[in-house]
């Protein structure tokens, strides 16, 4: 026990917790916090608007795999990162955001920059809390970070009334953290894994669908390693991209709206199909109807309320994926698959007769996708905005490695690419990171490059500028005749020049040759670059199934 | 639609009553009935809610609120084996000797209690299940209801089976 102030306590209790790196912005309510941040080794990186604050928090923890920490004041400070915490929480990101709060002598008064924040969020995260004892800041600290990283992880919000940083208290930073209502499963039971393997290993055509939780369980060598012995094409969700390298022969790709067309073909065709870390989004399953009618289900999940959730399953396995599939991998490791069986030939005949085209000369979606593959290293990280471009990376993009693939799937957050990227960066610095975005979304948060630059996390960001909101005009042009409405923009502004004035490099290509030359440039370089491509603005992003339609129900190009 | 009893054992802080109202609402359940106490001399309270609804889909609801890190237990309770009570405390106007006479026949029927008697008034208190509770009321309704407060349904699963152990 040590007699100390709420913000020396909080500060102390991060850093014995690991914590390198804090994204925010101040305020009033934060004075004591930041001047105790002053005396530590926590790097703090001072944001320009709270929504890129949290997003870098958000990019930071999906990158890592560690907690983001994001910080900001009370009233505005705490609403603007409403979109980022839900935007993680979405996607099972461990993101903590911390608030300051007016002094609790004044909560409750609608005093200057007072906002319930806890009800405000209480239904976009795992778990929020108002401490109300500055000897309880060592527990809340680490409460939040306990189970924003476990389990299902999540979003948590942390309010801290002023008053309860300035005080002084006897602090136990060694109190133990003890939910009786929250007790993740790790392990599973032996019978789930024992009906599972029963299940699969008399699959004729068994197809794996991997999502989120293979990559946030860090099971993907696991996954890679059962699709093997069961020769089982596997198909990922968007979050699931990375959980087996794009070019594995067993790698089907995306599934679901915009899947590819062997995933899409594919997975309604099982006979056993294992849902491994995925909730079976409207997204991923076309109507449900379609999605895979004759197969039985054997769906896997650390969440139990996602199994029979939107699909019911014939048996489950609740648990976390890596212990689960170290589970299963035993139990069917001695199957010996015929690698030219039916089922395995039909693979290869499916991901033979769906290669792409590879013509790379004019500039199109799926060219630009693959020419920043080519220009990356394999083990580069990627974020997405949302839009047409995302769908062109989900469907283009090869993956080799888990967690370097990083998109807003679940809330489709626009303006999450840049500062997301930023917070990969300040993750992984040796790593290349690169965004990819629509000049709808890139509009919205590009003045995080300010903070890329003076802060030093360079990122390359390539803006696919169509000048439209994209995704909303191509629905406009397949389901509404065509008739744009609200999509069509016509900014002056000239993002080349703009991004100049935040100190990035910023040039416009022409040509895929000078695109190619841009990429090797900048990613040789250290500093930030945006590279504008100039899109059509009527290009479609295909395959897509209209919505309320079934996997197979594909419209392509022609 | 039937109604679902749903029992809670929850942590007793502030706002976790807040955040199961929270979520039932987001999933479009209507609350029929609440009733929670805390627990004495425990940090923990009981909390009994019923809604009507599929009971497949209350089951999903009390999923997601099983993951909510302040409940400690959350049950759908077994209909077939579940007790449930129901207490009103109703106002009778009774001025009319006839009306007071009958009053106190039917609330002796239904082996209710006299709370207070006063010339023109009778407060009643009438225990049992939902359905005899609603009887009470329907029976007294012509000689006239002033006011009535009920604490909604509490209930309890027979023999050995508990919340905590199921
Ligand atoms: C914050 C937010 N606002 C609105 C939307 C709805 N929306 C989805 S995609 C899209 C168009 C995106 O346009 P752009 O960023 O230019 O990318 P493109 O589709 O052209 O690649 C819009 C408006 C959203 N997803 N997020």
């Amino acid at each position: 026990m040590t007699e100390m102030t709420g913000s020396k306590a909080y500060i102390k209790t991060l850093e014995q917790e690991g914590i390198t790196h804090i994204f925010g912005i101040t305020g009033a309510a934060l004075i004591p916090i930041c001047d105790a941040l002053l005396d530590s080794k926590i790097r703090y990186v001072p944001g320009v608007h709270e929504q890129g604050s949290a997003h870098m928090a958000d990019g930071y923890a999906r990158a890592s795999g560690k907690p983001g920490i994001v910080q900001v004041t009370s009233g505005p400070g705490a609403t603007n990162i409403v979109t980022g915490v839900a935007t993680a929480q979405l996607d099972s990101s461990p993101l903590v955001a911390f608030t300051g709060q007016v002094p609790m002598s004044m909560v409750g008064t609608d005093a200057f920059q007072e906002v319930d924040i806890i009800g405000v969020t209480a239904s976009i995260t795992k778990w929020n809390h108002q401490v109300r004892d500055p000897a309880r800041i060592p527990w809340a600290v680490k409460a939040g970070l306990h189970i924003a990283n476990t389990g299902r992880k999540g979003a948590v919000v942390i309010d801290l009334p002023k008053n309860i940083t300035q005080e002084t208290a006897e602090m136990d930073f060694d109190v133990e953290i003890d939910f009786s209502g929250y007790k993740p499963r790790i392990t599973p039971s032996p019978s789930e894994l024992d009906w599972a393997a029963k299940l699969l290993a008399e699959a004729e055509k068994p197809v794996i669908v991997a999502g989120g939780g293979i990559v946030s369980s860090g099971a993907g060598k696991e996954l890679t390693e059962l699709a093997e012995i069961l020769m089982a094409p596997t198909a990922t969700s968007l979050m699931g991209k990375g959980s087996i390298a794009s070019n594995h022969p067993l790698s089907l790709g995306l599934c679901g709206m915009h899947g590819r067309e062997e995933a899409n073909y594919m997975v309604p065709d099982a006979d056993v199909l294992f849902v491994a870390g995925s909730r079976f989004s409207d997204r991923t399953t076309g109507s449900l109807a379609g999605f895979a009618p004759n197969a039985r289900v054997i769906h896997m999940d650390i969440d139990k309320s996602e199994i029979d959730k939107n699909v019911d399953s014939v048996t489950r396995i609740w648990g976390d994926a890596k212990h689960s599939l170290i589970g299963l991998i035993d139990r069917v490791k001695t199957i010996k698959r015929s690698q030219n069986g039916d089922w395995t030939k039909k693979i290869q005949e499916f991901k033979r007769s769906y290669q792409e085209p590879n013509d790379n000369s004019d500039i199109t979606g799926p060219a630009v996708i693959r020419a920043i593959r080519n220009a990356l290293p394999s083990n580069a990280i990627v974020t997405t905005d949302v839009g047409q471009h995302q769908m062109l990376a989900a469907i283009h993009y090869d993956v080799y490695e888990p967690c370097t693939f990083l998109t807003s799937g679940g809330l489709g957050t626009m303006g999450w690419g840049v500062p997301a990227a930023i917070g990969a960066k300040a993750a992984l610095p040796d790593r290349k990171v690169l965004s990819i975005c629509g000049d709808g979304g890139f509009h919205m948060t590009e003045n995080n490059l300010s903070t890329a630059v003076d802060d030093d996390f360079p990122i390359i960001v390539v803006l696919l500028n169509n000048r439209m909101l994209g995704m909303v005009a191509q629905w406009q042009r397949l389901f509404m005749n065509g008739r744009y409405a609200a999509v069509q923009r016509n900014y002056s502004v000239d993002y080349t020049e703009l991004v100049k004035d935040y100190g990035a490099h910023g040039v416009r290509i022409e040509s895929m040759k000078q695109l190619n030359t841009e990429l090797t440039r900048a990613v040789g370089a250290d500093y930030t670059t945006v590279i504008e491509v100039p899109m059509d603005p009527e290009e479609n992003v295909y395959p897509m199934i209209p919505p309320g339609m079934g996997l197979k129900d594909i419209l392509t190009e022609d | 639609m039937s109604l679902s009893v749903i029992s809670f054992l929850v942590e007793n802080k502030p706002g976790v009553l807040f955040n199961i109202s929270n979520n039932i609402r987001r999933k479009n359940f209507n609350i029929h009935s609440i009733t929670a106490i805390a627990g004495e001399g425990e940090d923990t309270t009981r909390i009994t809610i019923t809604s009507r609804g599929d009971p497949k889909e209350i089951d999903k609801l009390v999923e997601q609120m099983n993951k909510m890190v302040d409940i400690i237990i959350v049950k759908r309770l077994d209909p077939l084996r579940t007790i449930q009570r129901d207490m009103a405390l109703v106002k009778l106007h009774t001025a009319d000797p006839m009306a007071q006479e009958e009053a106190l026949e039917i609330i002796n029927k239904y082996k209710g209690l006299i709370l207070d008697i006063k010339p023109d008034t009778v407060i009643a208190q009438i225990t049992g299940s939902v359905n005899e509770v609603n009887d009470f009321t329907k029976e007294v309704t012509h000689i006239g209801i002033i006011e009535a407060a009920r604490t909604g349904i509490t209930a309890i699963e027979k023999g050995w089976v508990t919340l905590k152990e199921p």
